[in-house]
């Protein structure tokens, strides 16, 4: 296997990881913007007791990612910063506040909801629309790159309803991780109920929005729609992310909180194994390869070996901080 | 960029050295039973989880905005520092998780497992540094496009020193002020003594090894970069017995100094060790190859005034302890302490302003200047502006945040201190 499909091959799991976890705490942030009804207060501290303690690690997989994409693709990681600089710097700007309002918020509970409780869930609620963007803008085809140079401004490729509709699928996708991961890791049974309820709604959300963003694919994006319903495994694919969906939806509805947990997270993976599928061969559809604009072989080899060197630190500590943090309740306790 | 890395070292630097310092003051308490250095211990904690939430996201900033601001340098060169950055982000992944545990963990996992989480967070901190600085290595005076040449780059076992050394220094000397500046106000404060007997060994032994490190990065300049070493010093012309100028003003059309204290072949021995070696001078190189000469002599002159100034102050503290057996305590000691604290951070950031103009007009020494890198992303200024902002809120709300902390802290701390007052007296 060539090693630009390796490095490829890891930035696809490190970006999935990201989101499964960074984006359930972007969702935690949304709910916490929406909190309502009589245990509103008690919704936020569930959701600030959830993400504490993890935010900090799960939001490393997205430095991981930029850091194997500028030294694994240097020419596509320029093309992309260049194509992308607003939707980018303003994700940054999401990223600042809601992490530093979070922490700030958490040391001060007296005043801190006051303070910098909005800022946490206002940012946590447009940075994944803009991930969404900007993802939906590297897939649309309307970033063009000659010699190296980006010919087509900075606006236009992202400023466009078929980023926006993923933008929105991403951020409906967030909010349902969080809502149904929140199920098992509240102990509460009324607040159990919240969030059940917020994670039906999300999931509705989540077909909408996806339901849009595949019709709007056929102007907005023609690579991916081809590709998405042409290749041989386009249609096995389409019924097993569906499949994963009704069970989410199913489970939730029977509260059977765990399954659901379990099958989100696979819908979740499906999808963005669906997105870098139909991606690839680019990076940037339809001027930037993998392969054209990977790094020397020398270099890609050094970064697996890297990459290889840190997991086994990693995977340990990762799982410690999990298996002291995030032990689901026994659904009996009250 | 500039900004957000200005901001950026400063949460950065705390961030390697306060998990130190809260490991440290969780030994004596497991050693000493002593409840104070356990109050202590949580206190850094939480100074350490607001400035390492801060430095997480102002770190992922910069990883972006390498490519927002420099897209052709991350082009050309991310092959040659990715390596670094990997292994950085490994290093970065192990502190957050360890962070997350020591932070929440206490009472959830034993205790020694919660200390050896602090310790991982201290030497991850650490690690990530020491790759971050290779990078700044490579762009000083590249070892070559090879990745791994690239990581270890003439300069790099003199920068890391530096710059590990400068973390602890600066955090530990702001430590020292801060508790000087409560015992000012209430002598009877025996936590902030502790956390002045805690912090004051930490600022005086690096203050004393800083400059032996500054020393060798001098004397590697001389051989490796001698236009730096030139600018540094505002060094004109070529020639053996080079004085060194403390202070003034220099003319770069004359060579001349206005107002400097001249010391006689200084500059040529503390570049060769010889009081008349010959010390390059700036005139030995095209004039289109010049940093910002003032800048970074000015820099430069602020970084070693308050370096000279802390090492001349751990020598006294030293001195006293030895005399009298005790640390140093009462009024004039504290305002002291109180006076010098900031010069750390003065330093740090001077020194880091010193290695960046001195870079310039190169972006990679010898292999790209900073105006080929620039994005031609036409609204440079509004992202600059608007990251400026940020920047200055997050600085001014991680301030206020951890002055309140520390006078919260004291508040707790009296009134605990009161019902258990006939308890300590005994």
């Amino acid at each position: 296997m060539p090693l630009e499909l390796l490095l490829a091959g890891a930035m696809g799991v490190a970006l999935c990881l990201y989101f499964l976890f960074g984006g359930a705490d972007f969702g935690g942030g949304v709910w916490d913007l929406l909190a309502s009804g009589p245990r509103a207060v008690d919704q936020r501290r569930a959701i600030a007791a959830a993400i504490g303690p993890v935010w900090e690690a799960n939001h490393v997989w997205l430095i991981l990612v930029v850091v194997l994409l500028f030294s694994g693709f240097p020419p596509a990681f320029a093309a992309i910063s260049v194509a992308l600089h607003v939707p980018l710097t303003l994700f940054l700007i999401g990223v600042v506040l809601r992490g530093s309002a979070f922490a700030f918020r958490a040391l001060d509970p007296s005043t801190g909801q006051k303070r910098f409780g909005l800022l946490f869930s206002m940012a946590s609620t447009i940075a994944p629309v803009l991930l969404g963007m900007i993802v939906g803008a590297l897939v649309s085809g309307n970033i063009r790159v000659q010699g190296g140079l980006v010919t087509t401004g900075f606006f236009a490729a992202w400023l466009a309803p078929f980023p926006i509709a993923i933008g929105l699928f991403s951020l409906a996708l967030c909010a349902l991780l969080a809502a149904t991961y929140l199920t098992v890791e509240t102990t509460d049974e009324a607040l159990r109920e919240d969030f059940r309820v917020r994670a039906l709604a999300a999931a509705v959300a989540v077909g909408l929005t996806a339901l849009a963003a595949f019709l709007l694919a056929g102007g907005g994006a023609p690579w991916v729609r081809r590709a998405l319903a042409a290749r041989p495994w386009s249609w096995p694919f389409h019924l097993l992310t569906g499949g994963a969906a009704v069970t989410v939806m199913v489970a939730l509805f029977t509260r059977r909180f765990r399954l659901a947990r379990v099958a989100v997270a696979a819908q979740t993976a499906l999808i963005l194994l669906g997105w870098v599928l139909a991606q690839y061969p680019y990076l940037v559809v339809p001027d930037v390869t993998l392969h054209g604009s990977a790094a020397s072989p020398r270099m890609q080899r050094l970064l697996l070996v890297a990459l290889a060197a840190g997991v086994p630190v990693l995977v340990p500590s990762l799982w410690l901080l999990f298996r002291v943090f995030k032990r689901s309740y026994p659904s009996s306790s009250s | 960029m500039g900004i957000s890395l200005a901001f950026h070292i400063v949460f950065a630097a705390a961030g390697v050295a306060l998990p130190a310092l809260m490991v440290l003051a969780d030994i004596y308490h497991r050693r000493t039973r002593d409840p104070e250095f356990l109050l202590l211990s949580k206190q850094l904690a939480k100074g350490t989880s607001i400035l390492f939430a801060v430095g997480a996201v102002s770190g992922t900033v910069l990883s972006f905005e390498l490519g927002l601001l420099w897209p052709h340098f991350m082009g050309r060169f991310g092959e040659s520092i990715g390596l670094p950055f990997a292994l950085e982000g490994f290093a970065f992944f192990t502190e957050a998780i360890f962070l997350g545990i020591y932070l929440y963990g206490r009472g959830k996992v034993s205790a020694g497992m919660h200390l050896t989480s602090g310790i991982a967070v201290a030497v991850s901190g650490a690690a990530s540094a020491f790759f971050v600085t290779l990078v700044s290595a490579f762009m000083n005076g590249p070892g070559g496009s090879d990745p791994i040449a690239a990581m270890v780059s003439p300069s790099w076992p003199y920068q890391v020193v530096h710059v590990l050394l400068s973390s602890y220094q600066a955090t530990a000397w702001a430590m020292v002020a801060i508790s000087a500046f409560i015992l000012l106000r209430n002598p009877k404060r025996t936590l902030h003594r502790k956390a002045l007997a805690l912090a004051l060994p930490m600022a005086c032994i690096t203050a004393l090894v800083q400059p032996l490190s500054g020393d060798r990065s001098a004397k590697h300049l001389t051989a490796a970069q001698p236009l730096k070493l030139a600018a540094l010093e505002a060094h004109m012309h070529t020639g053996g017995r080079a004085p060194l100028h403390i202070g003034g003003v220099p003319d770069l059309e004359t060579g001349e100094f206005h107002g400097a204290l001249a010391i006689p072949g200084g500059l040529s021995f503390l570049a060769h060790g010889d009081f008349d070696a010959t010390v390059t001078g700036l005139d030995a190189f095209p004039r289109a190859d010049w940093p910002p000469v003032i800048k970074v002599r000015t820099a430069f002159q602020v970084m070693v005034g308050a370096g000279s100034a802390m090492a001349l102050a751990a020598l006294v503290v030293i001195a006293a302890t030895v005399r009298r057996r005790r640390l140093p305590e009462g009024r004039r000691w504290m305002l002291a302490f109180v006076v010098l604290g900031p010069l750390g951070f003065v330093s740090l950031e001077a020194g880091w302003l010193v290695t960046e103009w001195g870079r310039q007009p190169w972006i990679v020494r010898g292999l790209m200047r900073t105006a080929e890198a620039v994005t031609e992303f036409p609204y440079k200024a509004a992202a600059f502006w608007l990251f400026t902002i940020v920047y200055l809120l997050l600085g001014v709300a991680v301030v206020y945040l951890l002055a309140k902390q520390i006078a919260a802290a004291d508040r707790s701390h009296e009134a605990s201190h009161e019902a258990t007052g006939s308890a300590h007296a005994a």
